[in-house]
């Protein structure tokens, strides 16, 4: 099911940040090992954020982007003690849901 | 002949409550699909391509953080932070890496135009980001060198 994430969610003047760092390898597939094997390609390629129910965020990711990945962005209402869930899923299908509290 | 007629649209009903049921165990239903022509791109012109993008235009509008200097290529922090308005999309490319599209991210009305995240360089290359505000596409470019051996120059 993978690792937990981290999410920082605060909310100010209205505008709620969130703060993201995933857990995982993020391989590209194109990695060999010391033998010369490929590593086989094993990367998150979706990402959704929901506030409260309604999608905030949603992103698609391709090899390029860094082992345990790192997300901000903001959205417009949130108020202190309000849910922020965020679910990913890699390229096995895997995924992992985690949720966070808006802090002030 | 009403028999068979019957049996056809049973038969569909069938078919329709299992792809139903296909559905609701998929969990990677909730997504959308994810754009494997995209992302498996090897050039901006491919990918922009199968992003539907035709040309977009050059805009100051759009703010572009990323670092000069990378000495570390496998983690590089991206930020795109606009201030068109109504961002509906924005796509973030490094235009030397084997698959040059590294993310597109959606955003719902309410969401602000600005986005961080951190991609894997192999090489020194411009970091290119691609915005779709009102309709409209908008791209904005930065170079990042990155010293390969860590020893920073």
């Amino acid at each position: 099911m993978g690792n937990p994430m981290k999410i920082r969610a605060s909310v100010k003047d209205g505008v709620t940040e969130v703060k993201v760092l995933m857990q995982h390898e993020m391989e590209t597939g194109l990695r060999k090992e010391a033998d010369g094997t490929l590593v086989p390609a094993w990367f998150i390629t979706e990402v959704k954020a929901q506030h409260q129910g309604r999608t905030v965020l949603e992103a698609q990711y391709g090899q390029s982007i860094s082992k345990n990945p790192y997300l901000l962005f903001r959205f417009k209402g949130g108020a202190v003690g309000e849910k922020v869930t965020v679910t990913w899923m890699d390229n096995k299908g895997d995924t992992r849901t985690d949720e966070a509290a808006i802090a002030a | 002949m009403e028999r068979r007629n019957a049996l056809k649209t049973g038969g569909g009903i069938g078919l329709m409550a299992l792809f139903g049921a296909l559905g609701l165990l998929q969990p990677g239903k909730a997504f959308a699909e994810w754009n494997k022509t995209a992302f498996s791109s090897k050039s901006m012109e491919e990918a922009l391509a199968a992003l539907g993008v035709d040309k977009p235009d050059n805009s100051d509008a759009i703010k572009l953080t990323v670092p000069e200097i990378a000495e570390n290529g496998s983690v590089v922090p991206v930020t795109v932070a606009c201030t068109l308005a109504n961002v509906q999309q924005i796509s973030i490319f490094v235009d030397k890496n084997p698959n040059v599209l590294a993310a597109n991210f959606t955003f719902p009305q309410g969401t602000e135009g600005i986005v961080t995240t951190r991609v894997k360089m192999g090489q020194t290359a411009n970091v290119v980001a691609l915005v779709k505000a009102d309709g409209k596409f908008y791209r904005a470019a930065r170079e990042v060198k990155v010293t390969a051996g860590g020893c920073g120059g």
